[in-house]
């Protein structure tokens, strides 16, 4: 048995037993056969490779090749309780669109996402003047999928501007397990490396 | 590790001729009557009569899908997916393919006898895909069987997978469905179209009725075939296949074959005509021509999936099948998520063409080996 990720952990705790969800990039599903073992879900996927597909397909998951920016869209409105986006909405193309999708599709979004604004990635941009390169940002300017990255303070204020609230938000570092943040604290800003939240629409 | 002699795989099959009285209503308003359906099972239907897989064929093939053909004396169709260690598995499955009505392979068509003891000819209707699988369903509930573990199809065989979970849902566990389309797009049906002249131009055609002339419009036939095998592959793989290649050392400044992809065309169109009728061939393309799922559903494809919601549908699709491209497929999933189906898609890396779905394709097998797996886990019979 291989230690579950923390940040999988927090998502696991957060979901409602019994609940309809989606994972938009989903992996080989590893996510997803947790929720249905531990929470009873009933979990859809959308993953753009090949081989994480197959991999679903094996685990008994129902898995459709594509991806968050295109095929979101598809999805009736409130298909799914909870749709959860994973490490990925810097890496998408139209972050804003995709955000007030998840919104669609679900009635609660979980996101996780590497905070830009993380006291290392500061002081690494401050002192080197170079794009820094982190735990949560493993990989140089050049490769990195991550073309939209954005701090805690912009996200909080994306998610203000889409008429989202945020329910929950924790913090997140590799290895350790999720802690119970405020995105409205100055000092949370510098602190969190990635953070996770929980999000539905204003009513 | 220890080897064991395979086991002898229960192989079975015939003529199921229905009594008059349950005749098959066709979609043209007209029926047929002591309709014959001509079928192979691989396999042994366990005690629950769970097991069941029936598979739709595509247009030019038959129901000898594993095994070994007894007509041709050659491998059946899809061994790649069907046998033993295979996916669909005869040491598992109760395996069902029957010969499309309209076919030349036993099942009743247009070269079946009418009262007079001559071939029907034109005399036979226009018959359409959910003509098709009407006619396997009573095949299936004649077996005995209430609900299919899956129904299988590729091409054509799709279209009659995409047919079934929209007429009989509940009759359906799994649906896979493999290189298709919901309807047909005017560039398949253009191109059956040229088939089907070309077959007509023939002057031994006559009208249809060349058997009975004792005849065989064998050039229209064979030209029909040609032109519908450059559409299974694509330019890639003609390309790596035959290049420029020549047949001889020089040009023959005249219209034999002087190119080996010539030469391979003409070879593919004088075998066709060995195996297939060409009425035949003029009624299955029109019912593919005329296959439009969503027409019957308004015009929305996600209303013919509304009953299929407990159905757990996969469809795959080849990146360089330009005869049912992968949007095609896509429309597919975007219809049965509309409709809250499960559905699992996946789009396969391959230059062979339409004609990947009947090759070895790993991702294909692997992919389609997990789907089953846990369908039949989930089925309890696993």
């Amino acid at each position: 048995m291989t230690a579950v990720r923390e940040d999988f952990r927090e998502i696991i705790r957060l979901v409602r037993p019994g609940s309809r969800v989606l994972d938009v990039g989903c992996g080989e599903g590893a996510l997803l056969e947790l929720l249905a073992r531990e929470k009873g879900v009933d979990g859809r996927g959308i993953e753009i490779s090949p081989q994480g597909v197959s991999a679903c397909l094996a685990r008994g998951l129902a898995v459709v090749q594509g991806d968050a920016d295109r095929d979101l869209d598809d999805f009736l409105p409130g298909a799914f309780d909870y749709v959860i986006l994973s490490q990925t909405l810097q890496a998408v193309l139209k972050p804003r669109h995709v955000l007030d999708e998840l919104l669609r599709i679900g009635g609660q979004a979980i996101v996780t996402l590497p905070n830009f604004g993380h006291w290392r990635v500061r002081l690494d941009l401050l002192f080197h003047g170079r794009m820094p390169v982190t735990g949560a940002l493993p990989e140089p300017w050049w490769s990195t999928p991550n073309i939209h990255l954005c701090t805690l303070r912009d996200f909080t204020e994306l998610c203000e501007d889409l008429n989202l609230t945020i329910d929950t938000c924790a913090a997140l570092a590799s290895g350790r397990p999720a802690r119970p943040a405020n995105p409205a604290s100055p000092l949370e800003t510098w602190r969190a490396e990635a953070s996770l939240f929980l999000l539905s629409r204003k009513r | 590790m220890t080897t064991s002699m395979p086991a002898q795989i229960a192989e079975d099959g015939g003529v199921m001729t229905f009594p008059s009285g349950v005749a098959l209503a066709l979609d043209s308003g007209g029926a047929i009557e002591r309709l014959e359906i001509a079928y192979r099972t691989y396999g042994v239907l366990d005690e629950a009569r769970s097991n069941a897989i029936l598979i739709c064929h595509a247009l030019t093939l038959d129901q000898f899908v594993a095994g070994r053909n007894p007509v041709t004396g050659k491998p059946g169709w899809w061994g790649t997916l069907v046998g033993p260690g295979r996916p669909i598995d005869p040491a598992r499955h109760f395996i069902i393919c029957s010969n499309v009505v309209g076919g030349c392979m036993g099942s009743t068509g247009p070269s079946s006898p009418q009262s007079s003891g001559a071939p029907l000819g034109l005399a036979f209707p226009v018959i359409t895909i959910a003509d098709m699988v009407r006619a396997q369903a009573m095949l299936v509930e004649a077996m005995g069987i209430e609900r299919l573990f899956a129904v299988v199809g590729g091409s054509m065989g799709g279209m009659q997978v995409l047919q079934w979970a929209a007429d009989y849902p509940e009759r359906v566990f799994a649906a896979v469905c493999i290189a298709a389309a919901a309807r047909h797009s005017a560039q398949n049906i253009a191109f059956h179209e040229v088939g089907r002249q070309a077959v007509m131009a023939d002057p031994d055609w006559r009208g249809g009725d060349y058997a009975a002339q004792g005849v065989r419009p064998e050039k229209g036939l064979a030209v029909a075939r040609m032109a519908a095998h450059i559409t299974y592959l694509s330019e890639a793989a003609l390309q790596r296949k035959f290049g420029r290649e020549l047949q001889r050392d020089g040009l023959s400044w005249g219209f034999d074959a002087d190119f080996q992809v010539e030469s391979y065309l003409r070879y593919q169109g004088a075998s066709f005509v060995d195996r297939f009728d060409a009425n035949s061939y003029l009624y299955i393309t029109r019912a593919m021509d005329y296959f439009d799922l969503a027409a019957a559903h308004g015009g929305v494809l996600a209303d013919a999936f509304r009953r299929a919601r407990d159905v757990r549908f996969c469809i795959f699709s080849f990146t360089s099948d330009w005869l049912y491209p992968t949007p095609e497929s896509r429309e597919i999933v975007r219809a049965l998520n509309a409709a809250g189906a499960r559905v699992s898609f996946l789009e396969i890396q391959t230059d062979k063409g339409h004609d990947a779905f009947l090759l070895d394709e790993p991702v294909l097998r692997d992919a389609l080996a997990g789907f089953m797996d846990s369908a039949a886990h989930a089925r309890g019979i696993a």
